[in-house]
């Protein structure tokens, strides 16, 4: 099918707009494709799902645009921060893309998803703009936080994305209170709490997830095991690096994280668990090809074979590329054009980001405190106070 | 003006105790949508539905204000107006006013459901509201914090208790880190409207683990409000205060305050959460103080009163932000202050209001601010060693002999 098409292009240019434009249905159609994930689930204390995910064309290349989006993303945030427009810390999230795409398939905008500092990709997921990705990470007035948050604070409240955390392990609490409060308001959501491998080892999971257990709340925690807490591998910071297992009572799953086909099912059939009989633990096996963060080399700790091997062998975007080939939904050219085009929104949207001015000087004092019943803080000479009964 | 508090108070009158077990479920309106009563509070002294004793001046509003009230049953038997109650009762009876009023309150801690709480301030609302709504969790401070904070982030109103203040060092990252800064980091996306409230500091020996004062501890966290009760009249008030309002509130309440007995209005009624309390208005010495030291300096004036000093008696409630407004214009008047405190010595509260007054009104004062607090020791075992790193009523006259000689 795709050499008849290279054929008529040299000759007959209505012949290929013909044929062309019956593969574009074929794209945007919405015929099942079955895809096998690359490795079978592992279970602890579960039947693990089926290896065999449905997905149709339109995923496929939706995975294929979303993916190549936040893979150019985050390598225009790395020069920018070389730049000197991006400061501070800059954690990026190239290598796991997988696991931000294919989790959005899985679930809904009602769903709450929160995470630690490497937010970004899961930050466009779900539903943030490039352009309120770049003003924030270069501190300015149009950022998602109105640039009062920086690259490890964005959220995204209206469609369930509760951050953006500092602190490494302080959002898995904070992720059970989310499953809590959909608990205690009876709507059938899950709430993913994301962490890493170093914050596996921290207490307040373990505390929080007892509570979990306890109370059957509808939470899925995701470890994202990238391997490395900054500098230190897995085996050299925890005694159990099974981290799927590490919840003991509560069910566990490990996951490619790297195929988006098995980490969307990992989490459709995560959410019908948490809905049903409370927490479960997800662990992705993932990678990420950047350092812990910019001032982080990442070659240090880790050999430069390792990281080209896993670029060269799980590669999330090749995969993809090479699912989508392989089932003719587009040629070489088709998705290379994607990635240009990928590239010059992330251009605009960065020229847009550019223009974008830095927040007032009266912003400084704004949103530390709620305005509203009892909170007028009045100075020195504050001639009335007013209260009113709600 | 005085119509429009007569206005206001009429209408908190007509909510009597007698429809405080049936309020309806609001929704949750926005503050202008909201009809209800407002009224002016002077912080001069005028018009305020202030019961408290201790004030000398006779407001007409306030008998206006009881004598409103429809079933004055109370004629017959008791003399005076109100209810009388213990303080612990007071804070449970404006925790449960509030949680009647809005399905989104919820109380989260240690022993508070089945138990009844340490100190019975939860008591009896675990079988009414159910075990959901009022959460026994494990001992894991930090998490449960954490779940408060998240759960506050999708709108619900949690109240967390702190068996005791000292325990929540535990959770001084997520009080820190996502209760303070959480509203101001998103942009103002989120609100986080939590209420963290334990007794705290020094009981009756027990033991230095268990007798801290965190308040200097959390005082220099932005985004937070920190008040502290003292009467049960304000427990009430401030708690309800506390739970309505959008911000995080830390309530710091005092192990042996839990008993005290006191007569409150049975009418609904709120206080402003950045008020200083008029205990005892006089001309010589303005005593700023909070919590528990509030009855200290009171039988330390008493002796005062004695040896004919007239101390004006502030009890400042709001520990951040201080009530400057109050203070101020107590400072203007008698120009001599004395901080009687039972934080620690080093970065308390009484370190803070020092460089507050002073930077704000160094005009006005005639003498160096006195800052009596206690020791900066581990509170000990022993009785006596005890009794003495608190400040005690004898030093408190000596000071302000001091002072106004």
């Amino acid at each position: 099918m795709a050499q008849l098409t290279r054929r008529t292009t040299d000759l007959l240019k209505p012949f290929s707009a013909a044929l062309s434009s019956t593969r574009l249905l074929t794209t945007t159609s919405t015929n099942p494709i079955t895809v096998e994930t690359s490795l079978p689930f592992t279970g602890h204390r579960i039947d693990p799902p089926s290896r065999t995910v449905e997905t149709t064309p339109q995923e496929l290349m939706s995975f294929f645009r979303d993916m190549a989006l936040m893979r150019r993303m985050e390598i225009a945030a790395d020069s920018l921060y070389k730049a000197k427009l991006i400061r501070g810390f800059c954690h990026l999230y190239d290598g796991q893309e997988a696991v931000a795409v294919g989790m959005e398939a899985a679930i809904t905008k009602k769903d709450c998803i929160i995470t630690a500092y490497r937010d970004h990709c899961i930050f466009i997921g779900r539903g943030g703009t490039l352009l309120q990705c770049f003003s924030e990470l270069m501190g300015r007035k149009d950022g998602c936080s109105k640039g009062k948050g920086g690259s490890m604070h964005f959220y995204k409240k209206e469609n369930g994305f509760y951050g953006g955390h500092g602190i490494v392990g302080a959002q898995v609490p904070l992720g059970c209170g989310l499953a809590f409060a959909q608990k205690y308001s009876k709507d059938e959501n899950v709430t993913f709490a994301m962490y890493g491998d170093g914050a596996a080892n921290q207490g307040q999971l373990f505390e929080a997830l007892n509570m979990a257990a306890l109370w059957d709340l509808p939470a899925i925690l995701v470890c994202e095991n990238n391997h490395y807490g900054m500098g230190t591998a897995e085996w050299r910071a925890a005694k159990s690096p099974s981290y799927y297992k590490r919840g003991d009572y509560v069910p566990g799953l490990k996951v490619d994280g790297m195929d988006a086909f098995a980490v969307k099912q990992a989490c459709k059939f995560a959410k019908e668990h948490a809905l049903k009989n409370g927490p479960i633990i997800l662990e992705m096996d993932t990678y990420r090809y950047h350092g812990h963060s910019m001032s982080d080399p990442g070659s240090t700790y880790r050999t430069r074979d390792e990281i080209s091997g896993v670029r060269q062998e799980r590669d999330p975007v090749e995969r993809i590329r090479k699912l989508v080939l392989s089932h003719d939904l587009a040629t070489e050219k088709e998705l290379k054009d994607i990635e240009k085009e990928v590239r010059k929104k992330v251009d605009e949207a960065i020229a847009q980001a550019k223009e974008s001015p830095m927040p007032d000087p009266s912003e400084l004092f704004t949103n530390v405190y709620v305005k509203g019943y009892g909170v007028e803080a009045f100075g020195a000479d504050r001639k009335e106070l007013k209260a009113v009964l709600p | 003006m005085a119509a429009a508090v007569t206005q206001g108070i009429g209408a908190t009158a007509a909510l009597s105790s007698a429809n405080s077990n049936k309020f309806q479920f609001t929704t949750r309106r926005s503050l202008s949508e909201r009809k209800g009563s407002s009224f002016v509070i002077r912080s001069d002294g005028n018009p305020r539905v202030d019961l408290n004793q201790h004030s000398n001046r006779t407001r007409q509003l306030v008998t206006n204000a009881v004598s409103t009230k429809p079933d004055s049953a109370s004629a017959s038997t008791v003399s005076k107006p109100g209810h009388e109650l213990l303080l612990f009762e007071a804070l449970r009876e404006g925790l449960e006013e509030e949680m009647d009023r809005d399905p989104h309150v919820c109380v989260i801690g240690e022993d508070v459901g089945h138990y009844g709480g340490s100190y019975k301030v939860t008591k009896g609302l675990a079988d009414k509201y159910g075990d959901l709504r009022v959460l026994d969790t494990p001992i894991a401070e930090n998490s449960f914090t954490g779940m408060a904070i998240g759960a506050a982030m999708t709108g619900l109103r949690p109240v967390v208790e702190g068996m005791n203040m000292g325990f929540l060092l535990l959770a001084f990252n997520q009080i820190s880190n996502n209760c303070g800064m959480l509203h101001y980091t998103s942009g103002g996306q989120f609100k986080i409207p939590v209420v963290i409230r334990g007794p705290g500091g020094v009981g009756r020996q027990l033991g230095a683990e268990h007798s801290q004062r965190l308040e200097s501890y959390f005082q220099s966290i932005p985004g937070i409000q920190m008040v502290a009760c003292s009467t049960a009249y304000n427990a009430k008030g401030l708690m309800k205060a506390a739970i309505r309002s959008e911000n995080p509130v830390i309530l710091f309440e005092h192990v042996l305050l839990y008993n005290l007995k006191e007569r409150i209005p049975d009418e609904e009624y709120v206080l402003n959460l950045e008020e200083a309390e008029m205990v005892r208005p006089g001309e010589h010495v303005t005593i700023l103080t909070y919590s528990r030291m509030r009855y200290h300096v009171m039988q330390a004036a008493k002796t005062l009163v004695n040896k004919g000093y007239d101390p004006e008696v502030i009890d400042i409630r709001s520990l951040k932000p201080f009530d400057l407004y109050t203070i101020g214009n107590s400072v203007k008047k008698t120009h001599r202050v004395i901080i009687v405190e039972e934080c620690m010595r080093t970065g308390g509260i009484g370190a803070s209001l020092t460089a507050s007054i002073n930077e704000n009104f160094h005009d006005y004062l005639d003498a160096p601010i006195v800052c009596l607090s206690s020791q900066d020791v581990p509170t000990p075992y022993a009785a006596s060693l005890e009794e003495w790193t608190v400040v005690q009523p004898a030093q408190i006259v000596a000071a302000v002999e001091q002072l106004c000689q």
